[in-house]
């Protein structure tokens, strides 16, 4: 019998706000347990929420990019369960009306373009950590993170395989970068995904699905979708039910064990949060978010084909992360040579970032510094070689250009003078080989050029050189 | 020598120099001592702290500092509002022995007015009762006959300046838990406009429902009290008002044009016959001084006790869900495990009526039942604001009882939660609307225990009620009298 999985996904981006979403202690990550809170995020008796208007700003960002309807009145709901890490014993969350629903993320698999339908999106705050001492010294809270800023970002059961939910998330991630919303590391646990699954016969109504959570890189959700399915289609192979549940993904062992079942689930006894005003989002403010949305991956790979000419593989490096196409854009600005600054970055660039395993999130580049090599390089003050090795210089030790190249004796001899004299005793010494090239052997026009350059030092350049020799020799 | 001595009264004389601060404070101070809290109002008594403190404002005084009408004047507070220097039990065993780490917006106001917070005041547990009876710390006795209740919840506060020991405290009102134990001690009390008052470290019961007010021996003082407490607080974005309230007294005598509304049927029924006379002579009280009554008839009686307990409830177990065990407060130390801890902490540090209440909140939230009871109880609540809008649209105010009863036997009702909540019928209503209402002294029954009346007004009407109660109050005298064997300072 054929089978189809089918797949959703609830994704939770902690949003890169300076600020909490109710207070104003710092979104930052790490620090000492328990040193970035207040009474409001560590839920004292008496306090009272403060929504950060920057949250709601982000959130609508998100929900304009994927083409959701933004919701103009709605309002927040409290998730009532109790955990140690939840220290109000509720999460501040939206049921009844995310802020954003009914949007669509495209993606591209196989060659192929898929959309994949978005829900919603809602904002609520995160909960804080549970710290296990060593042996049984017991567990210990941390709510630093309590009360940083989370959009969930909920799509429909469109996705048929992990390789499509691999690319969604890599098309997200990118959108969420590019808005600058979210930092996306998901090491840290900025950007979490849930993952829906269920199988049916093609076409077919949807079978029961399994919640999976703890999936903390691209590479654990990939396999444990496939431990999943394979979970899944043995048990109805064998003629079994799936049972509606959620399970925690080891991602050590390789495979998912059940955490809760649907009897057990939590009646979350939501309600609308009394404490906080209903979030009205004005025209004004609606069209001021709209008017600086920034401009994403896919509108500058356009650009740059159609402005700069460049091929579609170029534009495709350069806009694989905000901070390459970020430091493509500083080098062409300042040089004014965008064909060359792409050249640069989809070459060197890539190289040396590739060659030291350097993650994009941690490229920092002088994009000015990399600008003026470009202007000696296009107006001959250096060689490509010099070029080159000045990159690799300014990249690796943020060297300066003018510096390096003139400590290293790099900048090419071009003055008419100089040339003139190291070609005349080029000549002078090597009178033989002159005679050769004067009876008709080119073959010896090589080795004096090679004579030339070497007097010149790695500096000379060629071009000059070669056009100084042939005319002293009279050819 | 100050018996029944008002706080505007008692800072003319700071002011004028016959008395210092710390000679106002100290006297206090020394009659509490001497009481021995024999009305169980206190729960905590602020000693060191509120002498230099004393100390402090007088230097203020005495260099010329302009504080507010009420400087030196000593108040304290109802124990489910937050203080730094004082813990905040909210009457429950949950919470016996926790000191906030921060201070509520009012007392920092308090505290900016040049006011003196003395002590903290008993009350019903998380402020969840009509009669100050569910406190785990035993229950207040009303001073004008203490083989009674003094109402709830803010009952500590009411009888405390009933009783002489306090010239002004505040309280909180969710459901009319300023407004009867005012009645039931015959005193006056405002309970203000949702949004009017910050409720930043007033710890919740019901978050769309309470609201701090201000309860004093006239409404000259409870209307200076409002001024000081009320206005904008950015660390709490329901409370809207943009600027404080800041009354004129309008030395007017007469009512003229004031058009005041008499809800038929809260006055047949289940009233008591003297309260309804009393109630009625108010009425008359102030028609006679020029304003003119309209009889109607309040529509929805059968739902609005019920939609409020609803409400109440479902907020309450939702705002009471952080006392886990785990962080501050109680946990039960038979507890072996989280699940444990969880349950017996709550079983075991929260009293009846609390438990009752978050039981009847988790119901009515639980899927499946939302819809047909808490969705419900938000339309009838949306009917109720309409329902006043209207008729605002014909009235200034609207006159009415507080309470059906004067104040009843101890324990009389506590064993029936259902007549306990029907105490709540003219109250709750106020509070769903989110409307202001006074209540005052309007005389006393053949028991001779204090009968109050309120005034309902339009959100942020307030000026207008307490204008209002003010021409009552220099027609009568009601609100001067003070019980016997009360604090005679």
């Amino acid at each position: 019998m054929s089978r189809e999985v089918v797949i959703g996904l609830e994704v939770h981006a902690e949003l890169s706000t300076k600020s909490k979403i109710f207070c104003g202690c710092t979104t930052e990550f790490g620090g000492e347990a328990n040193t970035h809170v207040c009474p409001v995020c560590s839920g004292m008796p008496g306090v009272l929420p403060k929504l950060n208007r920057t949250v709601v700003e982000y959130a609508v960002k998100l929900g304009l990019v994927l083409g959701c309807s933004i919701t103009r009145n709605g309002k927040f709901d409290r998730k009532n369960y109790f955990y140690p890490d939840l220290p109000k014993a509720y999460q501040v969350s939206q049921l009844y009306t995310p802020i954003c629903r009914d949007g669509q993320i495209e993606i591209w698999t196989g060659g192929q373009k898929k959309p994949i339908g978005i829900r919603e999106i809602h904002m609520e705050e995160d909960a804080g950590k549970l710290i296990h001492g060593p042996g049984d010294s017991g567990t210990f809270m941390d709510f630093n993170r309590c009360g940083v800023p989370l959009l969930e970002i909920v799509s429909q059961p469109d996705f048929r395989s992990g390789d499509e939910v691999i690319a969604c998330l890599e098309q997200l991630r990118e959108i969420l970068l590019y808005l600058d919303i979210c930092d996306c590391k998901m090491q840290e646990g900025s950007l979490r995904t849930d993952v829906n699954l269920s199988i049916r016969q093609p076409g077919g109504e949807l079978g029961v699905r399994t919640e999976m959570k703890n999936l903390n890189s691209f590479k654990a959700i990939r396999r444990a979708i496939e431990y999943e399915t394979e979970r899944q289609i043995n048990i109805l192979e064998r003629g079994g039910e799936i049972m509606q549940e959620t399970r925690r993904w080891d991602d050590e062992k390789g495979e998912s064990c059940g955490m809760r079942s649907k009897e057990n689930a939590h009646d979350y006894r939501y309600f609308p949060e009394p404490d906080l005003l209903p979030i009205e989002i004005s025209d004004a403010w609606l069209t001021g978010i709209k008017e600086n949305l920034p401009e994403l991956a896919h509108q500058k790979r356009q650009r740059y084909i159609r402005d700069y000419g460049l091929s579609e593989k170029e534009a495709s490096v350069l806009t694989g992360h905000k901070n390459i196409s970020g430091l493509f854009e500083d080098i062409s600005e300042q040089s004014g040579e965008p064909t060359e600054a792409a050249h640069m970055v989809t070459g060197s660039i890539m190289y040396l970032m590739n060659s030291r395993a350097m993650l994009p999130e941690e490229l920092r580049a002088d994009g000015s510094k990399l600008a003026v090599l470009i202007s000696f390089v296009l107006s001959g003050k250096i060689n490509r070689n010099t070029y080159k090795e000045a990159i690799e210089a300014v990249f690796t030790k943020d060297a300066d250009p003018e510096t390096y190249i003139a400590e290293k004796g790099l900048f090419m001899s071009s003055d008419d003078k100089t040339i003139t004299g190291i070609v005349t005793e080029v000549l002078a010494d090597h009178a033989a080989a002159a005679a050769d090239y004067h009876s008709g052997r080119e073959k010896a026009f090589g080795f004096l050029m090679g004579q030339v350059m070497k007097k010149l030092g790695g500096a000379g350049n060629p071009a000059m050189a070669e056009k100084k020799l042939r005319e002293l020799l009279g050819g | 020598m100050l018996s029944g001595i008002t706080a505007l009264e008692l800072s003319a004389l700071i002011k004028a120099g016959k008395m210092s601060v710390s000679e106002v404070v100290n006297t206090y101070l020394t009659l509490l001592e001497g009481l021995k809290n024999k009305n169980n109002t206190f729960l905590a008594v602020s000693g060191g702290n509120a002498l230099v403190r004393a100390k402090d404002i007088e230097r203020k005084i005495n260099s010329g500092e302009t504080l507010s009408p009420l400087a030196g004047v000593p108040i304290a507070l109802k124990d489910n509002i937050s203080t730094k220097e004082l813990g905040t039990t909210c009457a429950s065993k949950m919470l016996n022995g926790y000191l906030p780490v921060y201070n509520a917006t009012v007392v920092e106001r308090l505290d900016q007015a040049g006011m003196i917070i003395i002590g903290k005041l008993n009350m019903d547990e998380f402020a969840m009762g009509g009669s100050s009876e569910t406190g785990a710390f035993g229950p207040v006795f009303n001073p004008w006959d203490i083989s009674r209740v003094a109402g709830g919840s803010s009952g500590g506060s009411a009888a405390a300046v009933a009783g002489g020991e306090v010239p002004a405290a505040l309280g909180s009102d969710t459901g009319g838990s300023i407004r009867q134990p005012c009645s039931f001690c015959g005193v006056t009390g405002i309970k203000p406009t949702y949004g009017a008052v910050s409720r930043y470290g007033l710890i919740a019961y019901a978050s769309s429902l309470d609201q701090i007010g201000p309860i004093g021996r006239d409404i000259n003082d409870c209307a200076a009290l409002l001024s000081v407490i009320s206005g904008p607080d950015e660390k709490d974005s329901t409370c809207i008002m943009e600027k404080p309230f800041c009354f004129h007294n309008t030395d007017a005598e007469r009512l003229d044009g004031i058009k005041i509304g008499l809800p038929r049927n809260y006055l047949d029924g289940g009233i008591d016959q003297e309260v309804k006379n009393r109630v009625l002579e108010a009425a008359k009280e102030l028609e006679s001084a020029g304003a003119v009554f309209e009889e109607f008839e309040m529509p929805m009686m059968d739902y609005i006790v019920e939609a409020y307990y609803i409400i109440a409830g479902a907020e309450a177990s939702s705002n009471l869900s952080r006392y886990d065990g785990l962080k501050y407060g109680y946990r039960s130390e038979k507890a072996k495990n989280l699940s444990e801890m969880y349950r017996l902490s709550r079983s075991e540090g929260f009293g009846l009526e609390v438990k009752r209440r978050i039981m009847l909140g988790s119901f009515v939230l639980s899927s499946g039942y939302y819809d047909a009871y808490y969705k419900k109880a938000l339309q009838i609540r949306t009917l109720i604001k309409d329902t006043y809008d209207s008729l605002f649209q014909r009235f200034d105010m609207i006159l009415s009882p507080v309470a059906p009863t004067a104040a009843y036997k101890l324990g009389a009702n506590i064993d029936d939660p259902m007549k306990m909540y029907m105490g709540d019928i003219y109250t709750v209503s106020v509070n769903l609307a989110g409307l202001p209402a006074v209540s005052l002294p309007c005389g006393f029954d053949k028991k001779a225990l204090p009968v109050g009346f309120q005034l309902i007004g339009d959100t942020f009407s307030e000026e207008k009620l307490i204008n209002t109660a003010r021409v009552y109050q220099c027609r009568t005298d009601y609100h001067k009298r003070v019980p016997e064997g009360g604090a005679a300072i």
